[in-house]
């Protein structure tokens, strides 16, 4: 017998909170709009109506306060789970989540650690404003002591927040905001495979497409038009940033030979060119032509009416695959920015 | 209306003048005026404040011979702010919770932490030498003004866990001026957190004066704003120090939320053993401060009560010298650092990449071990 029914990942990540909160009682929600409104984006919809205030409620419109604030909680024994409301609104916190939640266990030896999640509906493809659609996602993973998580669907989404939730370390949980809507035929709960776990969303023989949160869904768009003409093309999503699962992008490249990273962010200096560079460094007696990006342009996040020429898009890809063949001096005009 | 709110701000508005119980020669100061009752602290605790800065001043001074010895990187001195770290850390309780900075070696010496372990961030052996958990005292602080809502949350923690526990969280008068000053008031404010902050108003940031600091008539007015009372005080003057804290910790402690207190003091030596202090003040201003000096005010009234005699004195100030002395000895041995902690503590467990590194930095250490 199945119960499966349409999830979508804003109600999967909605359920992830109530279960957490019904759990244990220590875990506490709070941020800017996450009471009586239930968030921007609905994700905290009804959890303050069902467990009271005392456990989801309003704060000032402080991100640093909001984190700083949560470090606090920490100290006497909470599990803070607090909401940044949009990528680019968490960078007046920066200071506290790259200064204190990151280190504060190495700091005290492994005598404070830090079990607080820090929620952030990131990057774009919703028609957002300024600041409303960057891709942080570089920032906190390049910050060690932060683990970065971040779903590109329901069941992911319900699962790796729990853990996140769970977790002895601070967790940056990085919410895709273009997928908050997508569903998923699945029962709740479930639980998907751990932090450090990537997946296989696709099998394939000629090709890795390393991708991860917003840009999964497209990555295997793309790979279904790759199949129309003839490239068998597989699709690993990372699930976790950090920390980074080499073995499965390994496994994957030295069988197939060809990867290209594909990120909704700018590939210069970010997570795309980590992966690339650790694909280079451990397949290249494998591969077959050298490892591509496809990412996001070296721009500040455009205009609403610009965003769909910035976003890599199922053309894009399809492009670096035809690039892949290497019988030619390669063109690296486009690849990741690099030329 | 209007009347309203100026009734609301009159309950948090500060003394006009820095509270004083006792004035330089260690004279009482008869109270009116002030913006509250503050009463005179028993004898016995100013004896033992008394006792607590006369050791913290040779730990203080003991500390910077240290760095001229190459044992510290770096020390903040709090010579001459005793009042302050002694009176403060003295006024809570061992439950209560404790936010410092770097400068905050005194009070956590005060606090009962083995002074070894105060002044590790400092040598460098490790950056936070005891349990913050089971001392209930955070680890120095490096940035300005950030532990400060760390403060406000670990205090409103311990009030949904429903004990009366406080936090009291140091700054100096240039962190008033980071913005998680403000956030910090704010979330203590409208959560009612009991928390108390402690401006030390040394006049200086690094080399920069309260003036280039700030427009306000006084630091303590900036509660004002947030809806948090304020009270400013003679930093220099431990009675007046230790009753301003009563004050707040009853507060605090009865469930009407934070406190501001800004102490006016003065920073004898410079930020640090790096800096040049002579290129920002006069001698005379540093002169001027010595004749306020908190050890000397206190002693003087403590003597003419007939609550301490040379006999004493002599006694502590050997006490003193025994402490740093042995403090002395255990900073010239050889700290031990276990290279591989290096990896031990990024996360709960570590990660592969981590475990990667580990291992390179293990055979690296056995190559050098072998050759």
């Amino acid at each position: 017998m199945s119960s499966a029914r349409p999830v979508t990942m804003g109600s999967a990540l909605n359920t992830a909170l109530r279960d957490s909160l019904r759990d244990d009682d220590d875990v506490l929600v709070f941020g800017e709009d996450v009471g009586t409104l239930g968030g921007v984006f609905r994700i905290t919809d009804g959890l303050a109506a069902n467990f009271g205030e005392d456990r989801c409620f309003d704060t000032p419109l402080a991100e640093a306060g909001i984190v700083g604030f949560a470090i606090g909680m920490c100290l006497t024994g909470f599990r803070p789970v607090v909401e940044m409301q949009f990528d680019a609104f968490a960078y007046p916190a920066f200071e506290q989540i790259t200064s204190h939640v990151a280190k504060m266990r190495n700091r005290t030896s492994g005598r404070v650690g830090l079990p607080m999640v820090i929620r952030v509906p990131y990057a774009g493809g919703i028609g957002g404003v300024e600041h409303h659609c960057d891709s942080s996602e570089g920032y906190y993973a390049h910050t060690p002591g932060l683990k970065v998580v971040t779903p590109s669907d329901a069941a992911d989404a319900y699962s790796l927040l729990r853990e996140a939730i769970d977790d002895p370390d601070p967790v940056i949980f990085m919410e895709p905001k273009a997928l908050y809507w997508s569903k998923q035929e699945i029962e709740l709960p479930s639980r998907q495979p751990a932090f450090g776990k990537a997946v296989v969303r696709r099998k394939g023989t000629d090709v890795t497409l390393v991708t991860y949160g917003p840009s999964v869904p497209m990555a295997l768009k793309a790979a279904e038009a790759a199949a129309d003409e003839g490239w068998s093309v597989e699709v690993v999503d990372l699930r976790t940033i950090v920390p980074f699962d080499d073995e499965t992008v390994v496994e994957s490249v030295r069988r197939t030979g060809r990867c290209i990273v594909v990120s909704e962010a700018q590939g210069f200096a970010g997570v795309s060119g980590e992966v690339a560079a650790r694909v280079s460094e451990r397949c290249f007696h494998s591969l077959q032509a050298p490892v591509l990006r496809v990412s996001g342009l070296e721009i500040p996040y455009p205009a609403p009416m610009l965003e769909k020429i910035h976003l890599p898009g199922v053309e894009r890809v399809l492009d670096a695959i035809s690039r892949l063949q290497w019988d030619d001096q390669p063109d690296l005009t486009f690849a990741g920015g690099a030329v | 209306m209007e009347t309203t709110a100026h009734a609301a701000t009159e309950s948090l508005l500060p003394s006009a003048h820095p509270v004083q119980l006792l004035d330089p020669t260690g004279a009482e100061v008869p109270q009116t005026g002030t913006a509250r009752d503050y009463a005179m602290p028993s004898a016995a605790r100013l004896r033992a404040v008394w006792h607590a800065m006369v050791i913290g001043r040779r730990f203080d001074i003991q500390a910077t011979a240290l760095t001229k010895q190459g044992r510290l990187a770096v020390y903040p001195s709090s010579r001459g702010q005793e009042a302050c770290q002694v009176g403060a850390t003295l006024a809570i309780r061992p439950t209560d919770w404790m936010f410092p900075t770097y400068r905050e070696s005194m009070a956590l010496v005060t606090r009962g932490i083995d002074p070894v372990e105060v002044l590790s961030l400092l040598r460098g052996d490790s950056h936070c030498g005891y349990d913050p958990i089971a001392t209930h005292t955070a680890a120095q602080c490096t940035p300005l003004s950030t532990q400060l809502v760390h403060a406000a949350g670990a205090a409103y923690g311990e009030k949904r866990r429903g004990r009366d526990s406080v936090a009291l969280a140091f700054i100096g008068d240039g962190a008033t001026s980071e913005g998680d000053f403000h956030e910090a008031l704010n979330f203590a404010a409208v959560f009612e957190s009991p928390t108390i902050f402690f401006v030390q108003n040394n006049k200086y940031a690094i080399s920069v004066p309260l003036s280039k600091q700030t427009k306000a008539p006084s630091l303590a007015y900036k509660g004002i704003g947030y809806g948090v009372p304020a009270e400013q005080v003679d930093g220099n003057d431990p009675a007046a120090v230790l009753a301003v804290m009563d004050v707040a910790l009853e507060h605090a402690r009865s469930g009407k939320g934070p406190f501001l207190i800004e102490a006016h003091t003065y920073r004898l030596d410079a930020h640090t053993n790096a800096d040049d202090a002579t290129r920002y003040r006069s001698s005379d201003e540093v002169t001027a401060w010595l004749d306020r000096d908190p050890i000397a005010r206190v002693e003087a009234w403590l003597k003419a009560r007939g609550e301490l005699n040379d006999d004493i004195v002599a006694a502590t100030n050997a006490e003193a010298e025994a402490r740093a002395s042995e403090l002395r000895d255990r900073m010239n041995a050889e700290p031990t650092v276990e290279p591989m902690s290096l990896f031990d503590n990024v996360f709960a467990e570590p990660t592969a990449q981590l475990e990667e590194a580990r291992a390179m930095v293990q055979a690296e250490l056995e190559a050098e071990a072998t050759a």
